[in-house]
């Protein structure tokens, strides 16, 4: 195991650290939508939101990338692996994460929506300045959980083509045949990561401001 | 006659097979202070939430200076308001909760400031301005960074004043305002009520606080098991003879303030 290889590989997690934050993000901003649309209480949203998320969690996530992959160019749709990659990661995760937020959303007091109502906010204003925020911070925990499963997922959209961290080390280790030096490596790598992740997670919640009072 | 501040006219309100207010007739006058007391239960606060429609009477009308609040009547039947013409009716109104309902993700000039800025539409520099003069009245400028979790009950209290006066309404409803608050810290905010009362803002006080509704209270009404029993001046209500209800009422808090009144 030399220097040089592990250089690959550190090269390697960027792509997947890019690959799981920009997932992750597009995530949050797609599950508020369809927390949106889940309590909107008009039907057609209501139920595009319920088979969305029970589609993007029943299917295994290998399988959702296989279809995108397969799907899109068979009805004219061409896309890059990037592309393909975080589409299907993103989906996946705004699942999970609509169904976290919805745990969020029913835990903000019912006395501080009352006083947005008195404060003359509108629904939907209610919703962007002081459900959102609300639900957000008290579903914190559970975003950050979601990220460390997020950055491990991301090793499966190499069936797509991506050269993240895992696809990397399969390609050295089939090169090099040092498969142990280096899965141990990447393991190493995934482990750091995630470390880190959940570190700030813990600081960003302590700094946080925004817990209703129980 | 000047028109009253709110006029509730017959309002019944029912959940599922109880009946928590019977037939409820009330005029409250403007520029003075209404207190609602009555035992745990007897629909104060249920009354009072009706007043801002976040309860909607199952009968009745109710009335903020002459327009109908939530629901119209035409031809003898109700009629839903639009969100737009309940909005329009409720600016009038601020209210305070009994557990003050602060956003707990914004400081407490955000907290004041939010709906100048998202309602009213002011730009961030103006609309602090004007929170900040808020603050002032309640004496918390100095806490205008802090959020509400840093702050102790009766100065988010009076932080939630401050953010229902910087819309500048015309009438304030308080819900059981100092229930939640350790008893040395009611003090800090009945002063801020009694210096609003004396500015002569229109006021309906849900309280427990017998002594404030004795001295600060224009009128007190006492409700028992969802009726209104009477409504008078606290001079005459707490005269001798009382009504027996109220005496017996009144034993239960002796010893919250209203010894002085024996």
């Amino acid at each position: 195991m030399t220097w040089q290889l592990f250089e690959l590989l550190l090269q390697a997690s960027l792509m997947t650290i890019f690959v799981s934050v920009t997932s992750i993000l597009l995530g949050l901003a797609f599950a508020i939508g369809l927390s949106a649309m889940r309590m909107s209480g008009l039907g057609p949203l209501v139920w595009f939101a319920r088979i969305f998320i029970s589609f993007f969690r029943g299917v295994p996530l290998l399988v959702q990338l296989l279809l995108i992959f397969n799907l899109l160019p068979a009805i004219g749709i061409s896309l890059s692996s990037l592309t393909t990659a975080l589409i299907g990661l993103s989906l996946c995760t705004a699942a999970y994460q609509a169904e976290n937020l919805r745990g969020g959303f029913e835990g903000v007091p019912r006395g501080l929506i009352e006083s947005a109502e008195m404060a003359g906010l509108s629904p939907v204003q209610s919703f962007i300045w002081i459900r959102t925020p609300i639900a957000l911070r008290l579903t914190f925990p559970a975003l950050v959980n979601e990220a460390i499963l997020i950055l491990k997922s991301s090793s499966l959209v190499s069936v797509v083509g991506m050269i993240e961290l895992t696809k990397m080390a399969q390609n050295l280790a089939a090169s090099t045949y040092m498969p142990l030096p280096i899965f141990a490596s990447a393991g190493l790598i995934y482990l750091a990561i995630n470390w880190i992740v959940a570190i700030a997670g813990r600081r960003a919640e302590a700094a946080l401001p925004g817990l209703p009072a129980k | 006659m000047t028109q009253p501040a709110i006029s509730v006219r017959n309002v019944s309100k029912r959940f599922g097979d109880t009946l928590v207010l019977k037939d409820i007739n009330l005029e409250v006058p403007r520029g003075q202070v209404s207190c609602l007391i009555g035992p745990s239960g007897s629909g104060k606060s249920t009354l009072l939430r009706c007043m801002a429609f976040l309860e909607e009477a199952s009968a009745g009308m109710i009335e903020i200076e002459g327009e109908a609040l939530g629901f119209s009547e035409k031809d003898g039947k109700r009629r839903r308001q639009t969100a737009a013409e309940l909005r329009r009716t409720r600016s009038k109104i601020g209210m305070v909760f009994q557990q003050f309902n602060l956003w707990p993700h914004m400081t407490a000039l955000g907290n004041v400031s939010m709906a100048l800025r998202r309602v009213r539409g002011l730009g961030r520099k103006e609309a602090e301005a004007r929170a900040m003069a808020q603050l002032v009245k309640v004496g918390l400028e100095a806490r205008a960074g802090h959020y509400p979790s840093q702050l102790s009950g009766g100065q988010q209290q009076r932080v939630a004043i401050a953010r229902a006066l910087a819309l500048e309404p015309t009438i304030m409803l308080f819900d059981e305002p100092t229930s939640a608050l350790d008893p040395e810290l009611t003090g800090e905010v009945l002063n801020v009520m009694r210096a609003l009362a004396d500015e002569g803002m229109t006021m309906v006080v849900v309280t427990h606080e017998i002594g404030f509704a004795a001295s600060v209270g224009n009128n007190v009404c006492f409700l028992d098991h969802g009726q209104l029993l009477f409504h008078d001046t606290p001079e005459t209500v707490f005269a001798a003879p009382r009504h027996p209800r109220l005496e017996q009422f009144l034993d239960t808090y002796l010893d919250r303030g209203a010894q002085m009144l024996r």
